[in-house]
């Protein structure tokens, strides 16, 4: 009986050998030693005077190094720390908030994001249909993503800030800029997804070119399409956080990233960059969700 | 006395143009099919059997000669929904149901939902599916997957059926199933049926016209009638009648290839 229940439970030995638990958990623990480790070295222009003041022992240079006000490299705790203070101590709506800068961000990828995602079908579904526009376009669209989004930034968010146009549609633009692209190009390929057969069998039903493209394109495209989603959308944050940069913005990801550098608060980088992964991750993962609901619909062996 | 004539072709030819030079797909094809005829194709691969299926049902264009589906060119057939056409593989949209699969061709068409369902479920009861409706493709065996591709073909009633080796794929034991059913099916709804294959059996035991075709050029080298009962069962192949179409095809066959190779 007891044999029984003890052989059926796991233990945590086995949970930890037979899950993903524990190569996640090493990673993050080799992760956080190499930065307490590289805390040391990377400070040491700023604690050796300290150092030696306090004694120069093994001790003091550790907690010396790892408390530093203004760090080259903060510790994690302190990373850990700024990030309590600026997003469970403050109202998400003060300026002084991380919240607060996440939202603005955020806001200006989630339009970029829907934009891009429309004009990347647009585009496809024109060339698709279009033969010339595939000869004529792609080039372009190639080309425009071989421009650094950073030489450009600049000059997309002044034109539009001298017609009068300022705050988040500028930098949904840039956003949008850069995340039509890889939906194009995967909407191109999954739009001529359907095989010959799928298509002669269309056209023994005399169906028409709209008929065809969205009881037989369309759906073919869907796989295709959530997979550049997920790039879109992630490259759709970067694009906001770019625009934030060059532009003295004063609210966003990009602007805490430029604070930071400007009053040498790496805790206030760090926690920035921090949050931007975890919306970034987030993000990705909620089209990846939207993803799975949409295969189930379509009856996906699963 | 003869049955009008739904298909009538008259010295039609066809040529690729390829970049290694012209390719005689068909040459001086003459046929007519008449109303309520089973017709195979059969012939080695590279004969032009699957090609004069195409341009029957205008997804090719023959270069000359003249052909008619239903007293009119074949793309007016076409544009007329006069045929049903039946793949090699059963071509069915992996994210629609069954019934939803079926519905393709009457959702086209602009068929009433009423209509729709009345339809889905007649032509799935035709090939023994009922029950079926909800079920997605993968969950269905090979044989199932090819009975659903013909009663979508069937779903828009059309008068002449054009299946190109619909049952090349399976396993023999599905086949002869499926032949079985298919004979049945023909019976009961009077349709007239262009069939393509390659294989002997098959073809003696469906046909009631066996067109025998041969390559380069592709064309026609004998036209066998049957006179085999209409209620016939597997068995007929065992008989001596069906042994002597068969060998005249076999005959025709080996004549086609005796001036190649």
């Amino acid at each position: 009986m007891t044999l029984a229940a003890t052989a059926s439970r796991p233990t945590l030995a086995s949970v930890l050998a037979s899950g993903s638990v524990l190569p996640v958990a090493i990673i993050v623990l080799t992760t956080i030693l190499i930065w307490y480790a590289a805390a040391v070295p990377m400070n040491k222009v700023l604690t050796q005077p300290l150092i030696d003041a306090a004694g120069g022992g093994f001790y003091d240079t550790l907690s010396v190094s790892w408390s530093l006000p203004r760090p080259v490299l903060p510790a994690p705790h302190q990373v850990l720390a700024e990030l309590w203070n600026t997003v469970f101590t403050v109202e998400p709506w003060r300026p002084r908030s991380l919240l607060y800068h996440c939202w603005v961000t955020l806001s200006s990828t989630l339009l970029g994001f829907v934009l891009g995602t429309l004009l990347g079908i647009g585009l496809a579904i024109a060339i698709v249909h279009v033969k010339a526009l595939n000869r004529s376009l792609m080039p372009w669209i190639i080309a425009s993503q071989t421009i650094p989004i950073l030489a450009i930034a600049p000059m997309i968010i002044v034109v539009l800030g001298s017609i009068g146009l300022t705050g988040l549609l500028p930098k949904s633009l840039i956003s949008m800029y850069l995340c039509f692209f890889p939906v194009t190009i995967g909407m191109v390929k999954g739009l001529t997804s359907p095989d010959p057969m799928q298509l002669d069998l269309m056209r023994t039903y005399h169906a028409s070119t709209s008929q065809v493209l969205w009881k037989l394109r369309w759906p073919s495209a869907v796989p295709f399409l959530f997979t550049s989603l997920k790039v879109a959308i992630a490259i759709a944050l970067v694009g906001a956080i770019v625009a934030e940069l060059p532009t003295g913005a004063q609210a966003g990801i990009g602007a805490r990233l430029l604070n930071g550098s400007y009053y040498g608060q790496t805790q206030q980088i760090w926690a920035a960059l921090i949050a931007a992964a975890v919306m970034s991750s987030g993000l990705v993962w909620l089209v990846g969700f939207i993803e799975r609901q949409a295969a189930r619909a379509m009856g996906t062996k699963s | 006395m003869a049955a009008a004539s739904v298909i009538e072709a008259r010295d039609l030819s066809l040529t690729f143009e390829t970049a290694d030079g012209p390719v005689y797909a068909l040459s001086k094809v003459n046929l007519t099919v008449h109303d309520g005829d089973f017709v195979s194709f059969i012939g080695p691969s590279g004969c032009g059997k699957t090609t004069l299926l195409r341009v029957i049902a205008d997804l090719e264009q023959a270069t000359e000669g003249v052909i008619s589906v239903n007293d009119m060119r074949p793309d007016e057939a076409r544009r007329k929904r006069a045929y049903g056409y039946v793949f090699q593989a059963p071509a069915l949209y992996p994210w629609r149901t069954i019934e939803r699969n079926v519905a393709l061709p009457l959702e086209i068409m602009g068929f009433s939902a009423g209509e729709r369902t009345e339809r889905i479920q007649r032509n799935l009861d035709l090939v023994n599916l009922t029950g079926f409706e909800k079920k997605f493709p993968w969950q269905l065996s090979g044989g199932m997957q090819q009975r659903v591709s013909i009663a979508r073909a069937l779903a828009v009633d059309p008068k002449l059926l054009l299946m190109d080796e619909p049952f090349g794929a399976l396993d023999e034991i599905v086949r002869d199933k499926l032949n079985q059913q298919l004979l049945e099916l023909w019976g009961r709804t009077k349709k007239t049926v262009v069939f393509v294959t390659h294989s002997i059996p098959e073809a003696v035991f469906l046909s009631s016209r066996i067109v025998v075709m041969s390559p380069r050029p592709g064309r026609i080298i004998d036209v066998i009638e049957t006179n085999f009962p209409k209620d016939r069962s597997l068995d007929i192949r065992e008989t001596p009648e069906f042994l002597k179409v068969a060998h005249r095809v076999r005959e025709g066959l080996r004549e086609g290839h005796s001036y190649e190779d």
